[in-house]
């Protein structure tokens, strides 16, 4: 097997990866960086985020104010340190990135504009247009260009990451152009991988978007945290998932039911004023938008289409030149894909899986239990979005964790990491390799890859969605030991060495297998209601037994150990999440 | 919801087995609000796993599923079955080395791009604690359609220079180092000119302008090229008449 040596590994290049390699880079020219995805950095999910990217910069806004939004949006279960650090570092970062050539739309003045944004009692959300992530992206990958000693490998699918005795010394990965599997060695590893919202049906989340860094790290021995806290975004078309921003909202877009009326007035988010007022109504955390659709749905006051029910998103009153300048992508999507021009028509709408606030256990250095390995961004839970992220903070996440893992995995790369034995890591690439040749060269079997996958979703939506219980979460749990099961059953079709997506489909469906049990048997076990996370069976928030983050430990045999450990408190003490006019 | 059978005539190649591409023909329900990349997604679920191609956001936004569709390049998730009543005939995009079935080498084009230093080299340098750069809406404005290119290669694919001429740096690449050098805050046009003013650079360009025609996000590289056009001519006389005016 080839082994690339390197001295920091970045699994992932999207904005957090990306953004941790350019950290590297400059931290110390010297240290040679290998950024190894599965597509080209262009293509990575930080592509699809639309509205924008929070961090306080305006005069009359302030870091205790962001603070407080993040923390009460998460329903307290953020670590406070890790958010104290995040909201003073987020305009730094957003700045940072302005001066690589971001084109942040702006003021009159030159300055640059804000806009509301879900959960925020201030405006303090950067965008670029409605096309915020894709711009971040394109400017962390092209300045990344600058930078000689990141040295990219795209098309390259990880598979396993090469700790011995508690410590990370590398990953290895398959060059899907040759199907070989390579070897990195590297003095730290850092993980970017993104989310899975994948292992749900309707997802806003792009095809690549399949856990495979959360499931890696997962097996490699380091918990998965809070994994039970999936949002979904109120806002997305029907049937395809696609994400209709949350500056829609923002910028005065109402969801009406089918009568017309603003129903969010009655899920105590009102008044339903005709202005747009911060952390009210539209304004409202996902959490409670997406909750309140499923009761207007109970209710039948939804509207029914082909792909599900659906209320309606209506933009007409910001006429055509708003929508043109600050909401073109909106427009151009709804068009495209529902045939429904925002300026003259309501924008069907229905609430989708977008986001997971879970991920790898990280410390607020952004470094994992694994000593070596470092994580961050979607895949990583630090964890400043608690039980529910305030729409625009991810952004920004990624860009300060992942710049804070990129410098410390160099700080630890410079002080060396003492004497490896590389035959116990050649070893540990051996075993990767074996583990993908045997799935490759298996001749039997009977389950197929996509039908696996489909009844996989199919056990999440069904037990894991908006509301959950008991009954539904364990029979899902259930369903997906089952799968996990015959997963090893399954039969690869395609022999060809050259780009082969049912290899890589198969194994990003492991990944997913792994996520959704951890998912499922952390919801299971949290017997409370608590932001993303509504049990019909525990429908109130219980700080005495569950003001903490969950813990899922892999085992190769059973079901994940769930165990738990303290949220930081620093200076917010849980108190009620109150939103609209009684909030004021 | 209505259902319609189409046929999907998709090439094929596995450079391990195949001698050659060749056609092969799939018969798929389509449902009526399908793209193309929805019949594909069929395909390689329920007809024939070995199908290889690229895709991922299905917004038109990611860049990754672009595909010669009737000979048009276009993104397969944003083109919808129901307006191809015949058969469907899918290859890779043109003009460029098929690295298998519908998946083509991109090299060529990652390196172009690098080759035209496509980031911010600043007027100023500044510090992150003394705040952003300031830009108006009108300077913002002069260059941000040409930031909207998604990489996407459909211009390249339809483009009969690059057809011709391997080393033409070609409309992507060209237009973001437009962008940049059109950028208020950027001064790096003297660096990227090597490459850009060349003769493999713009004035290979023929302005045939099917590049603009196929591009799924209005970027208009065929504008980009011409306005660097004028803009190189403009330099080459200011070093002429007035050789001292340039450092």
């Amino acid at each position: 097997m080839e082994i690339i040596d390197t001295d920091i590994a970045i699994v992932g290049a999207g904005g957090a990866g990306l953004r941790a390699a350019i950290a590297v880079a400059e931290a110390d020219p010297s240290l040679k960086i290998a950024l190894i995805s599965k597509v080209y950095p262009m293509r990575s999910h930080t592509v699809a985020a639309e509205g924008g990217a929070a961090g306080v910069i305006k005069g009359n806004d302030s870091f205790d104010s962001h603070f407080n939004d993040t923390v009460a949006g998460g329903d307290w279960l953020c670590d406070q340190d890790a958010v104290d650090f995040f909201i003073r570092e987020a305009p730094r970062e957003l700045t940072r990135i302005e001066h690589w050539g971001c084109p942040w739309s702006r003021e009159p003045d030159g300055h640059v504009a804000v806009r509301p944004f879900g959960g925020m009692k201030v405006e303090r959300t950067w965008y670029a247009a409605d096309k915020t992530g894709f711009h971040l992206l394109h400017t962390l990958f092209q300045t990344s260009l600058k930078y000689a000693s990141i040295e990219r490998f795209d098309e390259y699918y990880s598979t396993d990451l090469m700790v011995i005795n508690g410590r990370c010394h590398g990953v290895t990965a398959i060059e899907m152009r040759t199907g070989q599997m390579r070897l990195f060695k590297s003095k730290c590893v850092i993980i970017a991988t993104g989310g899975a919202g994948r292992v749900f049906p309707f997802t806003t989340n792009g095809a690549i978007k399949t856990g495979d860094g959360m499931a890696m790290a997962f097996r490699a021995g380091a918990p998965l945290k809070d994994m039970e806290f999936v949002q979904y975004h109120p806002t997305a078309l029907p049937g395809t998932g696609i994400l209709i921003t949350e500056g829609s909202r923002g910028e005065g877009g109402i969801l009406v039911n089918k009568d017309g009326y603003r129903y969010l007035q009655d899920y105590n988010l009102g008044p339903a004023d005709p202005w747009p007022r911060n952390k009210a109504m539209e304004l409202g955390p996902r959490d409670r938008l997406s909750q309140a659709f499923w009761h207007e749905q109970k209710k039948g006051r939804t509207i029914s289409t082909d792909h599900g029910n659906v209320v309606h998103l209506d933009l007409r009153h910001l006429g055509e030149a708003k929508i043109n300048e600050r909401l073109p992508m909106v427009r151009e999507l709804s068009r495209s894909y529902v045939g429904v021009d925002p300026v003259y028509e309501p924008i069907p709408v229905r609430p989708v899986v977008h986001y997971t606030m879970g991920g790898i256990d990280t410390d607020i250095d952004a470094a994992t239990s694994v000593e070596g390995l470092y994580a961050a961004g979607e895949c990583a839970c630090v964890s400043i979005n608690g039980a529910n992220r305030l729409g625009s903070n991810s952004l920004t996440e990624l860009l300060v964790f992942g710049a804070r893992a990129g410098r410390n995995a160099a700080e630890a790369a410079k002080h060396g990491i003492g004497a490896t034995d590389d035959r116990q890591i050649q070893a540990a690439a051996q075993a990767a390799e074996d583990r993908v040749l045997n799935l490759f060269r298996k001749t039997d079997g009977d389950e197929s890859i996509s039908g696996l996958r489909r009844e996989m979703n199919e056990a999440m939506e069904a037990g894991a969605g908006i509301y959950r219980s008991e009954d539904t979460l364990r029979a899902s749990t259930e369903t997906l030991q089952q799968i996990r099961e015959r997963y090893k059953n399954i039969l690869l079709t395609d022999k060809s060495n050259v780009f082969n997506t049912d290899l890589v489909e198969a194994l990003e469906l492991g990944s997913m297998i792994d996520v959704a049990v951890a998912m499922a048997c952390s919801a299971l076990q949290r017997k409370e209601s608590r932001g993303s996370h509504q049990r019909l069976d525990y429908p109130d928030r219980d700080d005495s037994a569950y003001l903490k983050h969950s813990l899922a430990r892999y085992s190769a045999t059973d079901v994940p150990a769930i165990d738990y450990c303290d949220v930081t408190i620093t200076n917010s003490q849980p108190g009620e999440r109150v939103y609209g006019g009684v909030g004021e | 919801m209505s259902v319609r059978v189409s046929e999907l005539e998709i090439l094929r190649y596995d450079p391990e087995q195949d001698e050659a591409p060749h056609f092969q023909t799939y018969t798929v329900p389509c449902h009526d609000d399908w793209r193309v990349l929805d019949a594909i997604n069929y395909v390689k679920d329920e007809l024939d796993r070995t199908l290889t191609y690229r895709w991922s956001c299905q917004m038109a936004v990611c860049g990754s599923c672009g595909m010669a569709v009737n000979g048009e390049p276009v993104l397969a998730c944003q083109t919808f079955v129901r307006d191809y009543p015949q058969k469907i005939r899918i290859e890779p995009l043109q003009n460029f080395p098929v690295e298998r079935d519908l998946v083509v080498v991109m090299d060529d084009f990652i390196d172009k791009l690098e080759s035209v230093k496509p980031y911010l080299v600043p007027k100023e340098e500044k510090e992150v604690d003394d705040g952003e750069y300031l830009q108006t809406p009108a300077q913002l404005a002069h260059f941000k359609q040409y930031t909207a290119c998604i990489n996407c290669l459909l211009c390249y694919s339809a483009c009969p220079q690059y057809a011709l001429t391997e080393s033409f740096v070609g409309p992507a690449a060209l237009a973001l180092a437009h962008r940049y050098n059109l950028d208020s805050r950027d001064v790096g046009r003297r660096v990227r000119e090597d490459v850009v003013a060349c003769n493999s650079g713009i004035w290979e360009c023929s302005f045939v302008g099917a590049c603009s025609d196929v591009c799924p996000k209005s970027v208009d590289p065929a504008a980009a090229i011409q306005q660097t056009k004028i803009a190189s001519t403009g330099d080459y006389f200011m070093k002429v008449l007035m050789p001292w005016k340039r450092k």
